[in-house]
């Protein structure tokens, strides 16, 4: 294969210019005329009947220009199972303490608040369902009564009359045999509380509505497409009727996946035609109304060998959904789906539930499931490993996969590269020696590792577009609906595009996120952008190429075959001499009698996924191939332990994944490096405290995420085993990243201090009981 | 309520404003002078996306009520690059690094890291990474921003020589 030019190198961030001069514009940096000000009034309780909704009073406060309550909304809506009016309806429930159930439109910020407090709202508060063991036995109070008449994606499996919107079960092999066989089988149970996605940006939407029954959203949504489609099915409105616009996005990490205010929106912008309504959540708002990611219980059984051979494990997730699962029942599937971790297990039994609780809505966040069930998984092997005498990395190298082992879901993994990244992340943290002295007795370090892995959770038939417009003088405007939200699509599409067009990426201009002019995406989710936005660009760019060679044989009188794209020109590859520049033929061909054909070049590129085919739905097992690919790597992590004020301090963390193809490597590194402090924040600082429904910590200065005073030192590594189908190589990166970091704090805190910490975060009270429990 | 007249400079730029009591800096800046590199992340002093240079020093603007305005010398993000749009060193250095990612908390960073660098051209890290402690992230990881300030901080080595 030629060397490649653009693809595997760093490039400037292309839209690093704006953003340090603060010229981006966010949702809620745009200021429309006439613009009026939203707010919501929220119910109080965290399980309550609407009784009545009395806005009369609002209404009559001068400035106050709308005000709705949940009648306005005809049909619930959902990603994959539509269980949620955007606002709670009279008659109906609000189902988590903070759900919206009026707002108004005014023509100031403090006229909205006033305009809330003189709603009245009469409410019936009901039994709540606070922890999710609990809401999936008989007899808990039922949150939604009708979800037997939702519509839900064919692949899920809700159970009427409970609170379980999803059972999905995994049946490889017979994990009672492997029992039997085995020389040891243990039981372990972890807990993984919810936290929260932070992004910097709170959420912000803007609706406008206009005479002729359009209807404009500006969203920090990270997939305008979906969120379009959200409100088509919710409001009844034909798709070309809403144009989503996502103007740019201030940190997603999955909790602007899907569509929540917008929602709140709509109806206030239909009732004050013509005029924009903007509604900016609080950080308040943003703790507790955005989604939060999902606590899980989870049990894991081992059937063990005394040599270290796994021989089968059982694994029983329970997923506190909260008030509504549109999304939670895929998180349930997806870990369902990797619930044997990297590890290549002949029988493996799972049940992953996912149950609806009265608390925030659980949605995707970074890893979709993947960084709870390895805090469970991780921590289960190194325990494992122990208790029969073996190393925790010699346990890795017998199970972990290997190139042509096979899933839980017995699907064939042919590229792995796993045992790879576990043996380079020991050897960069030099793992088999001892750590550098603290220099203090109470100050005590060690280190451990923890591999991981993740396949993109999506609709095995997402599809991804992309469109390349060549301008006059040989530059390019590339158009996707893959959206940048910091995570540097609008750096690695153009490369993508520029390898194939042999132009350097800064003449590509990048559009993204707008549903009236940048093409279909299916989401900007599951690190699956790189993948099947960069498979639609790079088709893309090779039909504009096409085309533009289908010109260059009548213009050059030269078969196509010998033609090719170089460094701008359309280049005779026999005859080097005989070359164009490609601005040439940007608007067609012209001959000498001033006669014309062919047309502005323009490239037009789709992509499904191919062949990927949904499980068996009674046993879960791969009939083809269910995921697209599977990234997998390895985490290592050096700690110090301070035994008298219980506090961790993280000193250096070594990450190594098999990235098939490194798009842009600096983009790559400043990925797991913010992964990494994700991933330490929550294994040491987060957890979104609720108790009866209420978020206790709703504010930074109670909910602590990392600062720069609390990063590591980073090591970054990674390995290329080319993904066959991926553009160059490339699979998805973002999200995998994150999944080992914390069991490898973890396993290096149990290293450090001998004690096993089944629940995150690991805090310094937590720390101090359980070394005073160890002395007694 | 009753507006208060206030005079203050912001990016060199004589301003004067009647301005509601009850109103932060941060609204000024942000809904009267349009001036939205400045963002807003808490409200609560809590995470830096407010930071501006008052007479030197970094100061989150949610926490200044407008009338203290008054007097004041205020740089926000827009005054960092001169008129023509040349990038101030440190705003380079935030590019060459890849030190800035959803760009959201970026003119927070900018603003206290410029503040810091004024007042000391030559940190060293431990003093970088006490000046952006109030600035979250979520996005980075830091390290590229505390590397990003110490180029600078490099360079400025470098000039003194």
């Amino acid at each position: 294969m030629e060397e490649l030019k653009y693809v595997g190198k760093t490039f400037e961030r292309s839209d690093a210019v704006k953003k340090v001069t603060g010229a981006l514009e966010f949702v809620d940096d745009m200021h429309f005329q006439r613009m009026l000000y939203a707010q919501c009034v929220r119910s109080p309780y965290a399980h309550a009947k609407i009784i009545s909704v009395d806005m009369s009073e609002a209404l009559k406060l001068p400035g106050v220009r709308a005000a709705i309550c949940g009648d306005e909304y005809p049909n619930r809506a959902g990603l994959y199972l539509e269980d949620r009016y955007f606002m709670a309806k009279p008659g109906d429930t609000a189902k988590y303490m903070g759900e919206a159930v009026a707002a108004v439109a005014a023509e100031t910020p403090e006229i909205a608040e006033a305009a809330c407090k003189l709603i009245k709202v009469e409410y019936e508060e009901l039994p709540a369902v606070t922890n999710a063991l609990e809401g999936m036995k008989p007899g808990a109070p039922i949150i939604h009564p009708d979800l037997a008449k939702y519509k839900i994606a064919s692949i899920f499996l809700p159970e009427a009359g409970t609170n379980i919107s999803h059972h999905y079960v995994l049946r490889k092999g017979n994990f009672e045999e492997a029992c039997k066989q085995a020389d040891k089988v243990f039981e372990h149970s972890f807990y993984v509380p919810h936290v929260q996605h932070v992004p910097l940006e709170p959420h912000a939407c803007m609706a406008r509505y206009d005479a002729d029954g359009k209807l404009t959203v500006w969203s920090c949504c990270q997939s305008p497409y979906a969120v379009r489609q959200a409100l088509s099915v919710a409001f009844g409105m034909a798709l070309n009727k809403i144009r989503v616009v996502s103007p740019a996005v201030g940190g997603g990490f999955g909790s602007k996946a899907g569509t929540t205010l917008e929602g709140i929106v709509i109806p206030l912008a239909k009732h004050c035609q013509g005029r924009p309504v903007k509604l900016v959540y609080t950080r308040e708002d943003e703790f507790v109304n955005a989604y939060v990611r999902q606590g899980m219980h989870a049990t894991i059984k081992t059937a063990v060998q005394k040599d270290g051979k796994i021989l089968g494990v059982q694994n029983r997730f329970v997923w506190d959904g909260g008030a509504y699962t549109e999304y939670g029942v895929n998180i349930t599937k997806a870990g369902g789906w990797a619930s044997a971790g990297p590890y290549d297990i002949d029988n493996v039994w799972t049940d992953s539930y996912c149950v609806y609780t009265n608390h925030p809505v659980g949605g995707p966040y970074r890893g979709f499931g993947m960084c709870e069930i390895h805090f469970a998984i991780e921590q289960n092997i190194d325990m494992v490993a122990k208790a029969i005498g073996i190393s925790e990395v010699e346990i890795r190298r017998i199970n972990g996969i290997r190139p042509g082992g096979h899933t839980g879901m017995n699907e064939q993994v042919d590229i792995a590269g796993y045992q790879e990244c576990l043996e380079e992340v020991i050897k960069d943290i030099e793992y088999d020696k001892p750590c550098e002295p603290s220099g203090s007795p109470t100050k005590i370090r060690a280190k451990g590792i923890a591999g991981g892995w993740k396949a993109p959770s999506m609709p095995t038939n997402a599809g991804s577009s992309a469109i390349i417009r060549m301008n006059e003088d040989g530059t390019f405007i590339l158009m996707s609906s893959g959206q940048e939200m910091g995570q540097g699509v609008s750096t690695v599409l153009p490369q993508i595009a520029a390898e194939v067009l042999s132009v350097p990426p800064e003449k590509i201009t990048f559009c993204c996120g707008d549903t009236d002019y940048t093409p279909y995406e299916w989401q900007t989710v599951a690190s699956r952008t790189t993948y099947c936005a960069g498979n639609a660009v790079k088709l893309a760019a090779e039909d504009l190429k096409n085309k533009v060679l289908d010109l260059a044989e009548i213009k050059m009188g030269a078969v196509k075959r010998d033609l090719e794209f170089k460094d701008g020109y359309v280049v005779h590859k026999i005859y080097p001499d005989r070359k164009y520049p490609i601005s040439e033929f940007a608007l067609g061909i012209a001959f000498p009698d001033g006669s014309g054909y062919g047309g502005p070049a323009i490239g037009v590129g789709t992509y499904t996924l191919e062949n990927n085919i949904n499980t068996d739905k009674k046993t879960g097992l791969a009939i083809y191939h269910p995921a697209a690919y599977w990234t997998m790597g390895a985490n290592a992590a050096e700690v110090e332990v301070d035994t008298e004020t219980g506090n961790i301090r993280v000193l250096k963390m070594s990450s190594c994944f098999d990235a098939g193809k490194v798009v842009n490597p600096a983009l790559y590194c400043a990925q797991a490096e913010g992964a990494m402090v994700q991933a330490l924040g929550t294994a040491i600082f987060e957890e979104l405290k609720l108790k009866n429904g209420r978020v206790l910590n709703k504010s930074f200065m109670d909910y602590k995420i990392p600062t720069a005073d609390d990063i590591p030192e980073f090591s970054i590594k990674y390995v290329e085993h080319a993904e066959p189908n991926g553009p160059y190589g490339a699979r998805g990166v973002g999200e995998p990243l994150m999944v080992p970091g914390a069991p490898a704090i973890a396993n290096a805190v149990y290293n450090a201090i001998g004690v096993r910490f089944t629940r995150m975060p690991i805090t310094p009270d937590d720390v101090l009981r359980a070394l005073r429990e160890k002395k007694e | 309520m009753k507006k208060i007249h206030v005079r203050f400079y912001i990016n060199e730029e004589l301003n004067e404003l009647d301005v509601q009591p009850n109103r932060t800096m941060l609204s000024v800046i942000r809904d009267e002078l349009h001036l939205t590199g400045t963002k807003v992340g808490c409200g609560a002093g809590e995470c830096g996306a407010c930071t501006v240079i008052v007479d030197g020093k970094p100061v989150n603007a949610c926490l200044v009520l407008a009338p203290e305005m008054d007097g004041m010398h205020i740089t926000t993000i827009e005054g960092i690059a001169d008129h023509d749009g040349n990038l101030s060193p440190l705003q380079k250095a935030f590019i060459d690094h890849a030190a800035l990612q959803c760009g959201f908390c970026t003119p927070g960073f900018i603003m206290s890291a410029t503040a810091l660098l004024n007042e000391n051209p030559t940190p060293t890290r431990d003093e970088i990474k006490h000046a952006i402690a109030g600035n979250l992230c979520r996005c980075t990881g830091y390290i590229r921003i505390i590397e990003a300030i110490e180029d600078v901080a490099n360079q400025n080595k470098g000039g003194a020589n």
